[in-house]
């Protein structure tokens, strides 16, 4: 059986991978500090299929989710790669 | 601003050494009489005057403070012979199991040490991981605790036996070992092995564990109370330590005058005793401790333990002064916005007033008055209780001493006068699941023993009156009485977070009453009018009809005078959505829909959907377009009026509402008849092996099912039937149709059939060996035999009916009592979680570190109070609105 992607399970929102510069402004944006950005686990599935595709992702690479939502049409989210929270 | 000031970056538990303990100890107790004959503490008794004070006037020995100012102070105990710690028996038996009988050493080869040591090494004991250690720590003491004979020594092991709770022994021997033994056992382990057990040597020796030396608890942890026979009673823990110190002392005398081995035994395990029982009185394996009445002693351990111990009852269980609780009634004619508080309560409950320039004249009068003023007739005025000088004494008023201390107030001086009308106060009943279920109320003083309200707010709490109590708070604070009138008060939560729609709102007679007022609009002379609009304003008059000369008020009139002007709604009343079926009212424009234009009801009929909590359609228009005090004024006169309208009309419900022309009953004993016939044929089917399964389903499965429905559509076709004859004349009628209570299928229950009574959602077939009681053949499959109840509620169920009624209603109960504890603890589990999450002014939601939540409250930073019932908009209204302008 081929191995299923979660990122394609319709209730998996969306995780695409941050660039640097983007980061720069969404911190800019949302005026905080990355440590204060909410956390996800490097085991998460959804960072191991994206590590699938775009290789090895570092700690505190910031994850832009976008979710459907009912009001919105779509919101987004992020987190930060982080492990130590996470035992 | 982020950070807290404070932060508890570790805590450390270590073993108290017998030293630390002496050290500790402002006396060495050695007398177990604790006051002489002229009630003074006796020197190195156990209230002797080092350990503390509390009795006012003395003044402690140790650091010379008086009842409130010293802390108290330890003592210490010196036992004669050691004894073991019942809060360690596991951890000396590790120690006992693992390590060498006559050397000490562990019992692991010194390559097995070499190899682990680093590993151990590598854990910091101080802020490591606990269950890393234990993980590893287990691992050595298993290994070494199979080893027979010691690696280092060569000394042949025995296995060791806890006898529960404090007695050790070796296998095969009957002799146990004395804990002077045992502590010397564990003298003997090398400080360098201790690592593997997980021991920090410098903070926890495994001797300690065995004790003695005893400290004696400050006499503020156990203080003696004085009884009004003037007899002193001592606390529990001190009689212990009586009875510790008596034994030791006649140990240490046995022992050394040379007493027989046995004798001394005897004592030394009655030593053990008390020292267990000293910790835990309700150790496993040895009987309680008890007073000389028979009643258990409480020592250390249940002190602190389960739900009245000192964590869940004193630091997470808090009590508050200023509170008052009682008995819960209805009133009426009080406001949304008002609690009723009894005489007795308002005499009691003081609100804190600072004197000042402007105030003090009027604080001078109200403490003249004392402490049970009246007005010339009779009635409540405020008092004062207590005046408070700046230098923070209270001094009590009384009828004698009011009038000098009026006098002697001053600015800065602070009053605590008693409640008056229009205090702000915080009204609660448990179990407080939702915000709503503490709100802001103004307090109206009445006579009586109990607190009253508005049944309009009923919903919110929770509350009725078969004996709920409820509690009062008084606030203390200007700022909090600010929040509590802007945001707590009862019309400031009208509307509900939780859906978006009012969650308070005529309940039970307020919808039959309103129902009765304006179905069918009814037509009333003035007299008429007059008794039902009397308990409201008086400037509220009805638009007049003269036909025939005379003046006629129309129901929807009488019902328009309470709406704001201005108000324009729409929508469909609950008389005409209830069943799937077409309503009689469908084609009748005039009662399907409620149409409202610019505070006059045009037509339609005022039910639950207008009114009630939940769905009240106008109370929601009201609150969104007037705002909370209009909202509130609204319900308040809402209910008056119904109140008014339903003592004058009567209303009155009974067993007659319930009775059907006999043609009806023959009718629905005939489709009862013809619904058996039915199952019955498709068990004969079923039997034959012919049953056709549906799709997915066993045979077996299908005909469970075929027979479910068929039960089913029995008891909707005789439900039908009887309520043909049971029109809205029918006051049970009237009550199901209009929202005020119960349903269709009540009624159907009591005049139709009960039908078939199931658990877990299949027809009865548990109990006895293949029937469901013994009335029945065994494997009978009919269905009689089976639940299915023919009979009504009106002509009674017989015996078996009777049973399989009471199987069917023995779910539901279950069902709630596992409901609400579980979902009662998921709440609790989400309040810990969120109670600390904040929403700021961007609507980002963070937590008190600063970490970031979400980035809009709820993703779409709406708040759902203000939701037109989750949807950012309703569109129907505001069309309907706009268009009417
Ligand atoms: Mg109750
Ligand atoms: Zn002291
Ligand atoms: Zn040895």
């Amino acid at each position: 059986m081929a191995k299923f992607n979660v990122l394609d399970h319709n209730l998996v929102p969306e995780h695409h991978i941050v660039s640097e510069e983007e980061e720069k402004e969404i911190l800019k944006e949302l005026n905080i500090d990355k440590e204060f950005l909410p956390k996800i686990s490097p085991n998460d599935p959804a960072i191991k299929a994206l590590e699938a595709v775009h290789g090895k992702i570092k700690e505190g690479t910031i994850i832009k989710i976008v979710r459907k939502s009912p009001t919105m049409g779509h919101s987004v989210y992020y987190r930060v790669v982080a492990s130590e929270v996470f035992k | 601003m982020m950070g807290i000031s404070k932060r508890i970056s570790s805590i450390k538990f270590a073993l108290l050494s017998p030293d630390e303990i002496r050290k500790l100890s402002q006396v060495k107790v050695i007398t177990a009489d604790t006051y002489d004959d002229d009630g003074y503490p006796i020197e190195h008794g156990l209230m002797d005057l080092h350990m503390g004070v509390i009795e006012p006037g003395l003044r402690c020995a140790t650091c010379g403070g008086k009842v409130d100012e010293c802390p108290g102070h330890f003592g210490h105990i010196e036992l004669a012979m050691p004894v073991v710690h019942v809060g360690f028996v596991k951890e000396i038996k590790m120690f006992l199991d693992a390590t060498c009988r006559s050397c000490g050493r562990i019992k692991l080869t010194d390559d097995e040490i070499r190899s682990y040591l680093p590993e151990i090494q590598k854990m910091d004991f101080e802020t490591g991981d606990p269950e890393d250690i234990e993980i590893l720590t287990k691992k050595y003491v298993d290994l070494a605790s199979q080893r027979m004979v010691c690696p280092h020594c060569g000394a042949q092991q025995s296995k060791i036996i806890l006898d529960k709770p404090t007695t050790f022994r070796e296998e095969g021997t009957n002799v146990k070992i004395t804990p002077k033994e045992i502590r010397e056992r564990l003298e003997r382990i090398p400080d360098d092995d201790l690592i593997f057990f997980g021991f920090n040597p410098k903070t926890a020796r495994p001797e300690w564990m065995v004790l003695t030396v005893l400290p004696v608890p400050p006499i503020n942890v156990r203080p003696s109370i004085t009884l009004e026979t003037g007899e002193r009673s001592e606390d529990d823990l001190t009689h212990k330590l009586v009875d510790i110190i008596r034994i030791s002392q006649r140990l240490r005398e046995s022992r050394d005058n040379g007493s027989p081995q046995l004798i001394i035994e005897d004592l030394w395990d009655l030593l053990q005793f008390h020292v267990t029982t000293y910790f835990d009185n309700q150790t496993p394996g040895i009987p309680p401790a008890r007073h000389r009445s028979g009643r258990a002693l409480k020592t250390l351990v249940q002190r602190l333990k389960g739900k009245e111990g000192r964590f869940r009852s004193n630091l997470s269980g808090k009590r508050v002064n200023f509170s008052s609780r009682t008995v819960i009634s209805p009133e009426p004619y009080l406001s949304v916005n008002e609690v009723g508080v009894p005489e007795r309560a308002a005499r009691e409950l003081t609100v804190p007033v600072t004197v000042n320039q402007f105030n003090i004249d009027e604080m001078r009068e109200l403490i003249k008055r004392g402490r049970n003023p009246r007005d010339q007739f009779g009635r409540y005025v405020t008092g004062v209780n207590y005046v408070i000088r700046p230098d923070g004494r209270r001094i009590k008023i009384t009828d004698q001493n009011a009038a000098e201390n009026a006098e002697r107030i001053d600015i800065g001086w602070t009053v605590e006068r008693q409640l008056m009308e229009g205090d702000i106060v915080l009204f609660n009943r448990q179990p407080s699941l939702h915000r709503m279920s503490m709100m802001g109320h103004t307090v109206r003083i009445l006579p009586g023993q109990t607190f009253r309200f508005n049944l309009a707010v009923c919903t919110p709490y929770n509350a009725d009156f078969d004996g709920d109590e409820m509690n009062l708070h008084v606030i203390q604070k200007e700022e909090a009485r600010a929040e509590a009138r802007i945001i707590m008060k009862v019309q400031e939560q009208i509307m509900s977070p939780r859906f978006g729609g009012p969650i308070i709102g005529g309940i039970h007679d307020h919808v039959t009453a309103l129902f009765l007022l304006t179905h069918n609009n009814p037509r009333y002379t003035h007299e008429e009018m007059v008794h039902i609009m009397a308990y409201l304003e008086p400037d509220l008059l009805p638009d007049a009809k003269i036909e025939n000369g005379v003046k006629y008020y129309y129901g929807r009139d009488i019902f328009s005078t309470i709406l704001p002007k201005g108000l324009n709604v729409r929508f469909r009343s609950k008389l005409c959505s209830g069943s799937s079926e077409k309503c009689e009212f469908e084609d009748d424009p005039a009662d399907t829909y409620v149409e409202i234009v610019d505070g006059k009801l045009i037509h339609g009929t005022i039910d639950e959907a207008a009114v009630s909590p939940f769905s009240g359609a106008i109370i929601d228009k009201i609150f969104r377009k007037f705002g909370s005090q209009e909202a509130a004024r609204f319900i308040d006169r809402m209910t008056r009026l119904a109140v008014g309208f339903i003592t004058y009309r009567g209303f009155s419900t009974g067993i007659s509402d319930y009775d059907i022309p006999e043609s009806a009953v023959a009718r629905i004993e005939e489709l009862v008849v013809q619904a058996e016939e039915r199952i019955n044929k498709l068990i004969e089917t079923f039997k034959r092996g012919e049953l056709q399964p549906a799709p997915g389903r066993s045979v077996e499965d299908t005909l469970e099912m075929e027979i479910l429905s068929e039960a089913g559509v029995v008891r909707d076709e005789s439900g039908k039937i009887a309520s043909s004859y049971l029109g809205l004349k029918v006051p049970s009628v009237i009550m199901a149709r209009s929202g005020a209570r119960a349903t269709m299928l009540n009624i159907s229950e009591v005049a139709g059939i009960v039908g078939q009574q199931s658990v877990r959602g299949g027809r009865l077939n548990r109990g006895y060996y293949n029937r469901t009681l013994p009335h029945f053949k065994r494997g009978d499959i009919g269905a009689d035999a089976r639940g299915f109840v023919r009979s009504s509620y009106m002509t009674g169920l017989n015996p078996t009916e009777y049973f399989f009624h009471s199987i069917g209603g023995r779910e539901g109960l279950v069902d709630t009592a596992v409901r609400t504890s579980r979902s009662g603890y998921m709440q609790r589990r989400l309040i810990n979680a969120f109670e600390d999450l904040k929403v700021d002014d961007s609507r980002e939601v963070k937590d008190t570190v600063g970490s970031l939540i979400q980035i809009r409250y709820g993703e779409d930073g709406i708040d759902p109070t203000r939701s037109a019932r989750g949807k950012a908009v309703d569109m129907n209204y505001i069309l309907f609105d706009e268009g009417r302008r």
